[in-house]
């Protein structure tokens, strides 16, 4: 039984971690039609605002945290201004380019400023202990992070169904020119979407670093390859089906690494991406995609 | 209220609007009328500041032309476009939510949204239901309450009975002629020059992004122009 809990409390706690992710790449997504590579690098800047925080002797882990989660939003509101508002209405292609161009410039800006090896960041063990919930042990990691995946999720469907601003967002998916023609500003709606995504990142950010315990530069490369595999498989576009999609992949990865004999774990990831391709011959949109209107294209 | 002289609207390179002049006064209805590409819409879109444009578009004495959308739309002026652009992801209440974006007060907001309930009755009672799910009346409905939200001026409303079966229209063209008998300032843009002109105090033509003929409706309904230009039988 124990076991049994234990493998759906990672599956949920991985999923978590992809679906907070794959949020923060859909909501810029549902918006702007651009997929952000680098989204990467704005879990990196958290990571590296934990370890400039240890430098500075700031052990409090609360600062850390939420100067981490403030580093990210901070990081995603500029490069909203500055790389990514001036090809707004450029072809989506220049978008995904100026995407891959800013990872690679923050890449590097951290391999040359900062340092290419990986640095421990110690001050967020505090959060990974063993509890006892009806007499099974759990590690506390993954109950925080799936606790705080369904808070942030209910508390982004309230804003984005309860506040103008979050109408707002959810319209722009559709119809920004409208969305404009109701007076409402263009630049707070794309700063609102960037924003929100930054705060997902620096969530993430918190439990890649819990697990890790160290940052280097290549850091948010791979959860942001899951998150968008994650979107691909919900469905590009939509919000919901991120999260069903983070969910989804983190199941299907842990039920791979449970029931692959031993021999074939170094192919969880094939297994997993095959799996993956046959949801997408299934629904090649994703599951939950937008209707999109496909004229005499079908 | 609103006057628009020697306007040019551009499409990219295309200039799809020739320097045209009219003049919307306050609490009129005045009807753009026009077959297919005389560039009604690119007018429209021009005013708001969606499409380029050069030539001077003032509205209440204030110079709107180099403002932005979101500066047109606060200045008062809305619209409910062609094709409706209700956000069908959205319930009927959220839309209407929308519309009223620059409005801060909650308490005046839900006066506005209960009142432009009792207008439309049918919007009242699918206010929980995704506007995708309305019919096309009801979707037209939708966005000119939508645009009412904003307690405009102006009210533009651009091909309000396009695509819209024949009793739908008539319903339509009431809830304008209701609007206009409260004292909305309306422009509307029609290719159903009949039902229109019923409405309008003053009429513009226009073909190949050009005023061909304007006047009040009596003069305009009589002129031959007029059918030649929407049925292109001379």
């Amino acid at each position: 039984m124990e076991y049994i809990v234990q493998q759906v409390l990672n599956a949920l706690s991985f999923g978590a971690e992809y679906a907070l992710l794959a949020l923060g790449l859909a909501i810029v997504f549902s918006i702007m039609g651009l997929v952000n590579f680098a989204h990467g690098e704005i879990i990196a800047v958290g990571g590296y605002t934990m370890v400039a925080f240890a430098s500075l002797a700031i052990g409090n882990p609360m600062i850390v945290m939420a100067g981490a989660v403030l580093a990210a939003m901070l990081a995603s509101l500029t490069l909203e201004r500055v790389a990514f508002r001036p090809v707004r209405k450029a072809d989506p292609t220049t978008g995904l380019l100026t995407a891959f161009g800013v990872s690679i410039v923050l890449q590097n800006l951290f391999l040359l400023f900062v340092s290419p090896r990986p640095i421990a960041v110690t001050s967020l063990y505090f959060l990974d202990w063993s509890i006892e919930i009806a007499g099974i042990r759990l590690a506390s990691l993954q109950v925080f992070e799936t606790l705080t995946t369904i808070i942030v999720i209910i508390a982004l469907m309230l804003f984005l169904r309860r506040t103008v601003l979050g109408l707002a967002v959810r319209a722009a998916s559709l119809d920004f020119e409208m969305v404009r023609l109701t007076g409402i500003r263009a630049n707070r709606v794309f700063a609102i979407a960037f924003l929100i995504s930054g705060l997902l990142a620096g969530l993430a950010c918190i439990f890649i670093m819990a697990r890790r315990g160290s940052v280097d530069p290549h850091l948010g490369f791979e959860p942001v390859l899951k998150a968008f595999v994650a979107c691909v498989v919900g469905g590009f576009g939509s919000l919901p089906g991120a999260v069903l999609g983070g969910f989804l992949l983190g199941a299907v990865e842990v039920a791979m690494l449970v029931m692959l004999p031993q021999s074939l774990g170094g192919m969880t990831d094939a297994f997993v991406f095959m799996i993956v391709a046959m949801i997408l011959i299934w629904r090649p949109d994703g599951i939950l995609s937008p209707a999109v209107e496909k004229g005499d294209k079908l | 209220m609103l006057t628009i002289q020697d306007l040019h609207v551009f499409h990219g390179p295309i200039e799809a609007v020739h320097g045209i002049s009219l003049e919307v006064e306050k609490g009129k209805c005045i009807s753009l009328l026009g077959p297919n590409g005389a560039g009604k819409t690119s007018t429209i879109s021009a005013i708001t500041g969606i499409a380029r444009s050069t030539g001077l578009i003032r509205f209440e004495g204030r110079d709107l032309s180099r403002e932005s959308v979101e500066a047109r739309i606060a200045a008062g002026i809305a619209v409910s476009p062609e094709g409706r652009r209700i956000f069908s992801n959205l319930t009927v209440l959220e839309n209407l939510t929308l519309g009223a974006a620059l409005q801060k007060d909650a308490v005046e907001k839900a006066k506005d949204t209960d009142h432009w309930f009792s207008l439309f009755p049918i919007l009242a009672e699918r206010r929980d239901q995704s506007a995708g799910t309305l019919s096309g009346g009801e979707q037209q409905m939708l966005a000119i309450a939508r645009a009412l939200m904003a307690r405009p001026k102006i009210l533009l409303l651009d091909e309000p009975s396009l695509g819209l079966a024949p009793k739908i229209v008539r319903q339509i063209f009431d809830l304008i002629a209701d609007l206009k008998a409260r004292g909305m300032t309306i422009l509307l843009v029609e290719q159903n020059a009949t039902q229109a002109l019923k409405l309008a105090d003053y009429a513009y033509l226009m073909s190949s992004g050009r005023i061909v003929a304007h006047g009040t409706a009596d003069d305009l309904g009589k002129s031959d122009k007029l059918m030649a230009e929407l049925t292109g039988v001379a």
